[in-house]
């Protein structure tokens, strides 16, 4: 039976000139494109993807593992839809690569990486397979109480959860917080994955069930103010969550950090490093959040931050979204995003990359040992930068 | 068809005819020379008038018996067929402005706020001072009042389309019109009046709109302390009665509004249709003058009340260090909605 | 697995071939009119060397090769008429050298044009290149190998004039350094004063080498760039008013045109006029010189420069971006143009064709001319939209550009690069020796036909 192949935006995938300004940032200065520079096949590149999709629809190729791969090596970073020069359509984009992954979960016809991904988070609400129980442990001696009624839910994600490096990072950020004197508690082991990269990734059916019972205990619970650890929890709940009655006010944890340091209620000591801050796409690109994170570094007396050649809206993708982080569809060669990052860091003369997102500090840590750069280069959040200087 | 409401024993029996004698582009050796040139256009004889008029509309507030001498030297230049900005930039600035069923109405209830078919007047008409208007916009070329033709001397497409443009507004069920522009608040008075078109709404006029607003905000005013020089848009000529309203608003909120030679009746126009109907040079020459004026007042901003004027001197008055800004955004400063710095 | 396949893979690696129906079916096409035409594998080198043990293959295996950049022509020449290797140069894209006192550069055969200027900004600001309003993604070398214009080529000539060396792989093999590179270490010649090789590989579409290494011309980047557009609706003025224009010797760039829509164009004809200086008072002096030169045409009313405020910006970007947008006019995502190259004399007549043109075959128009070295010629392209989803018009847009090549030919005009019917028009109008000479130095470099097959055929 040949299988009709539908999605929403469907009428204006034609409209794509392959023109190829997706694959650039706005200056050209280098291939912008994480699957593109890893892969070097045009149709690795949006307007490729956009044209086999064209074609998909029209039944002129049919699905098969390949054509899958391409879909699913796109780490959604957001660089087509802000660089493609056609306003009409531009901002569809990411929707029409999800939509289209989408069929593909209907179809059963994903890459085997995606499939063990999506049975993990549905069987294990992780996708590391660990126990729920084992899911707050990370807290332990932060002072991080469980959420009651406090001002905030710190709401921290599977891989601040689970993975040794976000896990770090949780740990810093929670004590800082609690530091400070902010009101906030976590869910502990009763926090279950936000479904940001499900949802990406086509699982709609899984998405919207993990989001309504998100949804559902953050309500019973009383939350209304959310501060997450990682930016991609911080994407889903402001911009997903609303339409399935989920309106809550979320900040990432810089966004509370830069206030609280203007308010002069976080000690800074001095700190002479040459740091270069990397804009995780979640928070940068996606939500337009460039600002605070260099606030707190530029605060921290000694530091001289130090931009990449590709910075804020430009940024390069570390590698890690679009479920790459986990499928690791983009590899590790050479041209892979992580280890191109780490050299586009190396030639600001840093020896720190500032991170503030879980999946960019393991993506961009693993890339650093890659490109055999261990010593020359440290990758610290911001968090660990300001414990640092404090030790110091 | 509307026709001129205007008299020929006005012009005839007139003692002065300064419309003429204080033109800042034409000069005469004096009264009789002046009214000999002036009773040519209204007889509809050739004269020099008709091809060295720049199209500033500062006549029409010179003549003080109301007769629209401007007006006037436009239809005439319309029957004769000649054209002051060259023929395809006229036909452009024609075709450019046409109605296209490509407008956005907001929620228009008895009030609707008017940025005729300027985006920036769009995005001026925002923020606190707007906040129960602005739901009411309406935007584009069905909305725009046509008064820009006069300076292409074609009153013909003025009488077209601004009863379109009037019905276009009945048709939202307005009661009152806040204009954003004086070009528009002028036509909807001095125009449309001159012409004898009926406006079954109530113009607003935006500085008294500004007025009262900032009145109604008093204790959030914090005292600008700017000294600025003001330019003084060609269609305020239309309605010199609102020159005034200026200062007001400006010293609400603490902006001292320096003297100027180029100031009140002898105020220089932005320069930018000049440079289309008559030349680079006198563009230049003018342009240069009010700067240089602006400079010598003291004044470290140059405020508009105009987007048309902003766009064609912005840059200039930067580059000698003065600081364009707008009268709304000077509001907008003044109650701590906006930088103060202006980039 | 194929044994040519199993070849490629031990030239290029498994990364660097592909024949997935995937990889197949995009590069079978062209964002174009053009019938697609599937190849046999598609391949991606990185180096010189793989490039020439691909075409020793080729030779072998007698499969043709069509070498690519990023198939922006639109008429059709990265297809592969017969089958065989698409060539995709755009892993080769290092900035290999730039020479500043020399002014030029040197590039791999798949370099990018949005990464040259990027370079330029960054470590070489008093320097540019003569940059194509194509997306920032096509290739230098494709761009002046097909003669291709620039930002530049009203001041110094197409971009293929700007060569200043070349490294090519011969349709048979050998590794060629072309101009003063075959002498020397330096890149600033492309034949003069010696024989003009180089005459060998600029405008042969792919058919008689690959491109694997380019120099280019590079030149004095202005602090300040200004433009001017001065608009008529009397077309047989506007020879004129270009004579007069180039005459200052001042300009950068000087380009024509006109469209339908939106409505504020209709009627007009647009000369947008770009000058370059590093001072206040050197822009202020050009702008005085183009006002005065043209103001008996603002005197008669028949002509004035529009003011340029709010299209500013839009205007001086490099590339323009803008120009992609009239692919989406008419909502399906897709233009193809002829641009043929003519004197300004026959503006007119060109600009009353494609108007002829357009409403026969009920197509959306538009025009863009750019003048030539200071108008000894100029490119008059004649642009019409289509819609993807719609091949009826897909089909009518391409009749209608048959007809204006051939009004161009009939006019003395020439083909810039022309689809492969468009070669053959031209070459049934050439003259018979000429024709001969294309097709022993075709023949002779080529012997076993394999590149680019089905262009600048005789038979």
């Amino acid at each position: 039976m040949t299988y009709v192949h539908n999605i929403e935006h469907q009428e204006i995938v034609h409209r794509c000139f392959r023109c190829g300004y997706c694959k650039f940032p706005e200056d050209y200065v280098d291939f912008n494109c994480p699957s593109y520079k890893a892969f070097g096949w045009d149709t690795y590149s949006p307007g490729g993807r956009m044209w086999l999709i064209r074609a998909w629809l029209n039944d002129e190729i049919k699905t098969s593992p390949h054509f899958a791969e391409i879909l699913y090596s796109c780490v959604a970073c957001d660089n087509c839809k802000n660089q493609c020069v056609f306003p009409k359509f531009r901002d569809f984009l990411p929707d029409i690569f999800r939509e289209t992954k989408a069929e593909l979960v209907n179809e059963g016809r994903i890459p085997p990486a995606v499939r063990d991904y999506f049975k993990a988070v549905a069987t294990n609400g992780n996708p590391y397979k660990l126990p729920q129980s084992e899911r707050g442990k990370w807290a332990e001696g932060t002072g991080l109480q469980k959420f009651s009624n406090q001002e905030y839910l710190f709401y921290v994600g599977c891989v601040g959860s689970y993975d040794e490096v976000g896990q770090k990072m949780a740990r810093s950020v929670g004590s800082l917080l609690v530091k400070a004197g902010v009101s906030l508690g976590i869910m502990g082991s009763e926090e279950t994955c936000d479904g940001n990269e499900v949802k990406i990734l086509g699982e709609m059916g899984l998405f919207t069930q993990l989001a309504n019972d998100n949804i559902k205990k953050f309500k019973a619970k009383g939350v209304k103010k959310i501060i997450t650890l990682d930016p991609h929890a911080l994407n889903v709940f402001k911009k997903d969550y609303p339409e399935l009655g989920g309106s809550f006010k979320v900040f990432h944890y810089t966004e509370i950090l830069d206030r609280l340091i203007k308010e002069k209620k976080i000690a800074l000591a001095n700190y002479p490093v040459k740091v270069t801050y990397h804009d995780p796409c979640y928070l940068g690109r996606h939500n337009q959040i460039y600002g605070p994170p260099r606030e707190i570094l530029k605060a921290i007396p000694g530091v001289e931050l130090v931009e990449m050649r590709r910075n804020s809206l430009n940024a390069f993708c570390c590698g890690g979204g679009g479920g790459n982080f986990f499928t690791d569809i983009l590899g590790t060669g050479e041209d892979s995003a992580g280890r191109v990052r780490v050299r586009e860091a190396l030639e600001t003369g840093a020896n720190i990359i500032a991170v503030a997102c879980p999946s960019c500090a393991k993506m961009l840590i693993d890339a650093v040992k890659m490109e055999e750069l261990d010593g020359k280069l440290n990758v610290l959040g911001i968090v660990e930068i300001i414990e640092r200087a404090q030790k110091k | 068809m509307y026709a001129l409401k205007w008299k020929e024993k006005v012009c005839a029996t007139c003692p002065s005819a300064d419309c003429l004698l204080k033109c800042q582009y034409m000069s005469f050796a004096g009264h009789d020379e002046a009214h000999g040139e002036m009773m040519k256009v209204v007889r509809g004889e050739d004269s020099r008038v008709l091809r060295e008029c720049a199209t500033c509309y500062a006549c029409e507030e010179y003549c003080k018996r109301g007769n629209h001498p401007f007006y006037l030297i436009s239809e005439r230049r319309e029957e004769k067929g000649m054209f002051t900005a060259p023929r395809p930039i006229t036909n452009q600035w024609i075709n450019m402005t046409q109605m296209q069923g490509k407008y956005l109405v907001g929620a228009v209830q008895d009030k609707a706020l008017s940025c005729c078919f300027i985006p920036d007047l769009g995005m001026l008409g925002q923020g606190e001072i707007f906040k129960d208007v602005a739901p009411s916009a309406a935007f584009g070329a069905e909305f725009m009042c046509p008064a820009v033709h006069t300076h292409f001397a074609r009153m013909s497409v003025i009488k077209e389309r601004l009863p379109i443009v009037i019905e276009n507004f009945v048709k939202l069920g307005v009661k009152e019109v806040i204009c954003l522009h004086d070009e528009c608040y002028g036509t909807f008075t001095a125009i449309a009046d001159a012409y004898g078109i009926d406006v079954p709404f109530k113009p607003v006029y935006y500085i008294d709109f500004l007025l009262s607003r900032m009145n109604e905000m008093k204790d959030r005013i914090t005292p600008l302390g700017i000294k600025a020089a003001y330019q003084r848009p060609c269609s305020n000529r239309l309605i010199p009665d609102k020159y005034p309203l200026v200062r007001e608003i400006l010293d609400l909120i603490g902006v001292e509004l320096l003297e100027r030679v180029y100031q009140g009746e002898n105020c220089l126009c932005c320069g930018e249709i000049l440079r289309s109907v008559s030349g680079y040079k006198l563009a230049d020459d003018v342009q240069k003058r009010n700067i240089d004026d602006m400079l010598e007042s003291g004044a470290e901003y140059c405020v508009f009340n105009c987007p048309a004027c902003q766009s064609s001197l912005s840059e200039k008055v930067t580059k000698k260090g003065l600081k364009p800004i707008h009268i709304i955004d000077l509001c907008k400063m003044a109650i701590g909605e906006k930088e103060r710095e202006v980039k | 697995m194929s044994d040519i396949l199993k070849s490629l893979i031990d030239i290029v690696g498994e990364k660097g071939v592909s024949n997935m129906p995937e990889e197949l079916w995009f590069y079978s096409r062209d964002p174009g009119v053009l019938t697609p035409h599937l190849p046999d594998y598609v391949v991606a080198p990185k180096t010189t060397e793989e490039v020439q043990k691909i075409v020793l293959l080729a030779n072998r295996e007698k499969i043709p090769i069509v070498p690519m950049g990023n198939g922006m022509s639109l008429t059709g020449l990265v297809i592969p008429l017969k089958g065989g290797i698409v060539m995709d140069m755009k892993r080769m894209n290092k900035i290999l050298e730039v020479n500043q006192m020399a002014r030029y550069a040197v590039v791999e055969g798949g370099t990018s044009q949005g990464v040259l200027k990027a370079y330029l900004q960054d470590h070489h600001p008093q320097l540019r290149h003569s940059i194509p309003d194509a997306p920032p993604t096509t290739t230098i070398a494709a761009n002046m190998a097909l003669h291709g214009q620039g930002r530049l080529t009203q001041q110094y000539g197409f971009n293929s004039e700007m060569v200043t060396g070349l490294e090519v792989v011969l349709p048979t093999g050998e590794i060629c350094l072309i101009g003063s590179p075959s002498l020397g270490p330096y890149w600033f010649s492309r034949g003069p004063t010696m024989p003009d090789l180089s005459a060998l590989f600029l405008g042969w579409l792919g058919t008689t080498g690959i491109i694997t290494k380019i120099g280019l011309r590079l030149y004095p980047n202005k602090k300040i760039r200004e433009v001017e557009l001065f608009v008529t609706d009397r077309v047989n003025m506007i020879p004129d008013i270009l004579y007069k224009l180039t005459h200052l010797e001042m300009l950068e760039d000087i380009n024509v045109w006109f469209q339908p829509k939106p409505l504020m164009f209709q009627g007009n004809f647009h000369i947008t006029i770009f000058f370059t200086g590093d001072m206040e008072e050197e822009i202020a002096f050009k702008r005085r010189m183009i006002w005065d030169t043209l103001q008996e045409y603002m005197d008669s009313k028949d002509g004035g420069f529009m003011s340029v405020q709010y299209m500013k910006k839009m205007l001086l970007e490099m590339p323009s971006r803008g120009i992609a947008d009239f692919a989406d006019v008419p909502k399906g995502g897709g233009f193809e143009y002829s641009g043929p190259i003519t004197i300004i004399e026959h503006f007119p007549l060109y600009a009353a064709k494609v108007v002829e043109l357009a409403k026969k075959y009920d197509v959306l128009y538009a025009s863009a001319a750019r003048l030539i070295s200071g108008g000894h010629c100029m490119m008059f392209s004649i642009s019409f939209a289509f819609n993807r989803n719609d091949p009826a018009m897909m089909t009518r847009v391409k009749h209608a550009l048959d007809e204006a090549m051939a009004f161009a030919l009939e006019m003395g005009g020439i083909p810039w690069k022309p689809n492969f019917m468009e070669q053959k028009m031209t070459m049934a109008k050439m003259d018979p020796q000429a024709l001969k000479l294309l097709q022993m130095i075709k023949n002779n470099l080529d012997p076993q036909g394999i590149m680019n097959p089905g262009n600048w055929e005789v038979n």
